[in-house]
């Protein structure tokens, strides 16, 4: 894991000192409301409905023990108790108090945290695989090289003020688990017929109000010229993105406007001005950022274990994934309790992760898309007593892909954009798969949840997508069939009218029970939806409605 | 009938306007206002600096948020309703 050195901790420690002023400066009189927004904004303080929420940015989902301990302090001397991890891999506060950031902050500064760039039209929290340098299927690890976009875009002067926010997303796993496909920038780690190491570059991807999938705009990117190319992307999109309209400000409508071919011809023309530059990462500084990441090793390997207390093989056949090392395994802890708040965690819980990461976790953990939590390089051998402690702690539910596995944004119980509820909207479709005893048989399927277009809950990519609306005061929600988030992305597309809250769960379930009487043997939900098209699911959401 | 929310500078929370140009977390402590008398005080609100950040009308019908923004604001003024530990202290 990358460790700060005494330039970030300058960088991180000035800000803090910045930023305590500047909420001085406001309380006392001396900034407006309207001179602090965009100040709060920048260190990652929102005003919601209820309070103000502080966005914590966790680097391509990565955390440690102390950082874990860090955040369960938070929650429990700040706010009420549980934070709420995002499906950017970061953390969010629902209740601080504005006069306590600056000391919230200072508590993430001692474990090498903070919450810059987790708000405004810059570059956002780069995000990866969270399976990264655990995962069997991976080419190379894409940890070192989001640190290396994380240093390089913290404070760039050049980008930030962007037309609007920029999300880079770098997947070095044959399956994409990272979403490169609907970011800005998405980058794939891939092998050329020398068998060297680069970059597919995607660009334009999206989701939002208009949905977008990213075009390749270079098949091979060599890895010393990662900063010079992104930088001409940007740089492209910064001169002719929309400025003139928020919602046509993203890279993908520029890249739409253009044609990836056009936009890419552009990135070519002023990345040879710059290519031969400072830009150009040395192999020694790679080398030193490498070496942060070092793979965990095993004396002797063990076997997954094949017996176990009732529950423990259903944990391990949903929750547990192969590692690339033999001995080890990645586990998923999910946040989503039957009935649950979709990416809540308590403080105990976060103590318990920290424990269960330092002790058999070789100090490592990681948020994921989904809302839930991986511990990553598990000795075969302790996955038990880590399930033990898990199942105490609430934190066992073996539902990882699941329909009870539902990705959710905040919605109008917290949110000043929302439109609609969807936290229970979660809950209530969770606790009705789950009576009708229809997430095992179902299998792997994705449903997500938005409360307002702009799309944090990633409905558009959901096999199953549910956008709340409101209608002269009342909720309603579109359903979406057929998106996709992974290697075969794509957007889902509203199946038809809105229907009301209370019609919601009891839909998704007719689609699950149509999809078991319809499917081939052995095949996804996804799969079959694809096979016969979502009119075949229509009725089936209608029929009682 | 309307009355005057915000959220508290100090810490966010949901205030409303009293009759006495004071700040309260009830909503039954609200000034209940109609028409000019409704935009007067709020421009009165907005001028003022210290307590609220981004005072703004709601609609009140039967001592209740009301309106198309009803939803909303109930959440507002009763917590989250996603239940369990999450319910506003």
């Amino acid at each position: 894991m990358y460790k700060y050195d005494a330039y970030d901790h300058a960088l991180v420690r000035e800000r803090i000192e910045e930023f305590r002023d500047q909420v001085a400066r406001r309380l006392d009189g001396r900034l407006t409301e309207d001179q602090f927004k965009p100040l709060r904004l920048m260190n990652g303080v929102y005003l919601q409905l209820h309070a103000y929420m502080l966005r914590v940015a966790i680097p391509y989902g990565t955390l440690n023990g102390p950082q874990l301990r860090t955040l369960a302090h938070i929650a429990r001397r700040y706010d009420r108790g549980y934070g709420h991890f995002t499906t950017r891999t970061n953390i969010q506060f629902n209740w601080p108090a504005l006069v306590d950031v600056p000391d919230i902050l200072d508590h993430l500064a001692k474990v090498e945290m903070h919450a810059i760039q987790t708000s405004g039209n810059c570059i956002r929290n780069v995000t990866a695989d969270p399976f990264a340098g655990a995962a069997a299927d991976e080419i190379e690890d894409s940890r070192p090289w989001a640190e290396i976009i994380r240093q390089w875009s913290t404070f760039h002067p050049e980008f930030t003020f962007l037309p609007r926010k920029f999300k880079i997303a770098v997947n070095g796993a044959r399956d994409d688990r990272a979403g490169i496909r609907v970011h800005d920038i998405g980058l794939q780690i891939v092998k050329n017929e020398a068998g060297e190491t680069g970059f597919e570059v995607w660009v334009g991807g999206g989701q939002g109000r208009t949905p977008r999938l990213a075009q390749k705009i270079r098949d091979f990117l060599e890895p010393r010229d990662l900063l010079s190319y992104l930088t001409a992307i940007l740089r492209v999109y910064n001169q002719h993105g929309r400025r003139d309209n928020l919602y046509k400000a993203r890279i993908k409508i520029l890249v739409e406007a253009l044609g990836a071919e056009e936009f890419g011809r552009q990135t070519e023309e002023e990345w040879a001005q710059i290519r031969e530059g400072e830009l150009e990462l040395p192999a020694a500084e790679i080398a030193r950022i490498r070496a942060f990441f070092d793979r965990p090793s095993v004396s002797k390997a063990q076997p997954v274990p094949v017996s176990g207390k009732p529950g423990f093989a259903g944990w391990l056949r949903r929750n547990r994934r192969a590692h690339q090392v033999e001995g080890l395994s990645s586990v998923v802890i999910s946040l989503k309790p039957v009935g649950g708040t979709p990416g809540d965690i308590t403080d105990d819980q976060l103590d318990i992760v920290a424990d269960l990461a330092e002790r058999y976790g070789f100090d490592e953990a990681r948020a994921t898309p989904d809302q839930n939590l991986v511990l990553p390089h598990v000795r075969n051998e302790d996955l038990e007593t880590v399930w033990d402690a898990l199942v105490a702690a609430g934190l066992a539910t073996a539902n990882a892909g699941l329909a009870t596995d539902i990705v959710s944004c905040p919605g109008l119980d917290y949110c000043s954009l929302a439109n609609a509820r969807s936290i229970p909207i979660a809950q209530a479709i969770s606790n009705l798969v789950e009576a009708e005893g229809l997430a095992e048989p179902v299998g792997d399927v994705t449903i997500k949840i938005d409360g307002c277009i702009n799309a944090c809950g990633h409905h558009h990519v959901a096999h199953i997508g549910v956008l709340g609306v409101d209608k002269r005061g009342e909720e309603f929600y579109q359903i979406t069939l057929g998106g996709a988030f992974g290697n075969d992305a794509s957007i889902g597309g509203i199946v038809g009218k809105g229907l009301a809250g209370e019609d919601v769960p009891g839909a998704i379930v007719r689609v699950l029970k149509t999809y078991l009487e319809i499917r081939d043997e052995n095949e996804r939900f996804i799969d079959t939806l694809r096979r016969v098209g979502a009119d075949a699911f229509k009725e089936s959401i209608y029929v009682a409605a | 009938m309307k009355a005057i929310t915000a959220n508290r500078l100090t810490d966010g929370r949901v205030i409303y306007r009293t009759a006495e140009g004071q700040w309260s977390s009830r909503l039954d402590e609200a000034e209940h206002l109609d028409g000019d008398a409704a935009e007067a005080r709020l421009a009165q609100a907005e001028a003022e600096f210290g307590i609220a950040v981004g005072p703004y009308l709601i609609d009140i019908e039967d001592e209740r948020p009301g309106g198309q923004k009803w939803r909303r604001e109930a959440i507002r003024l009763t917590g989250p309703t996603t239940g369990s530990t999450h319910e506003p202290a």
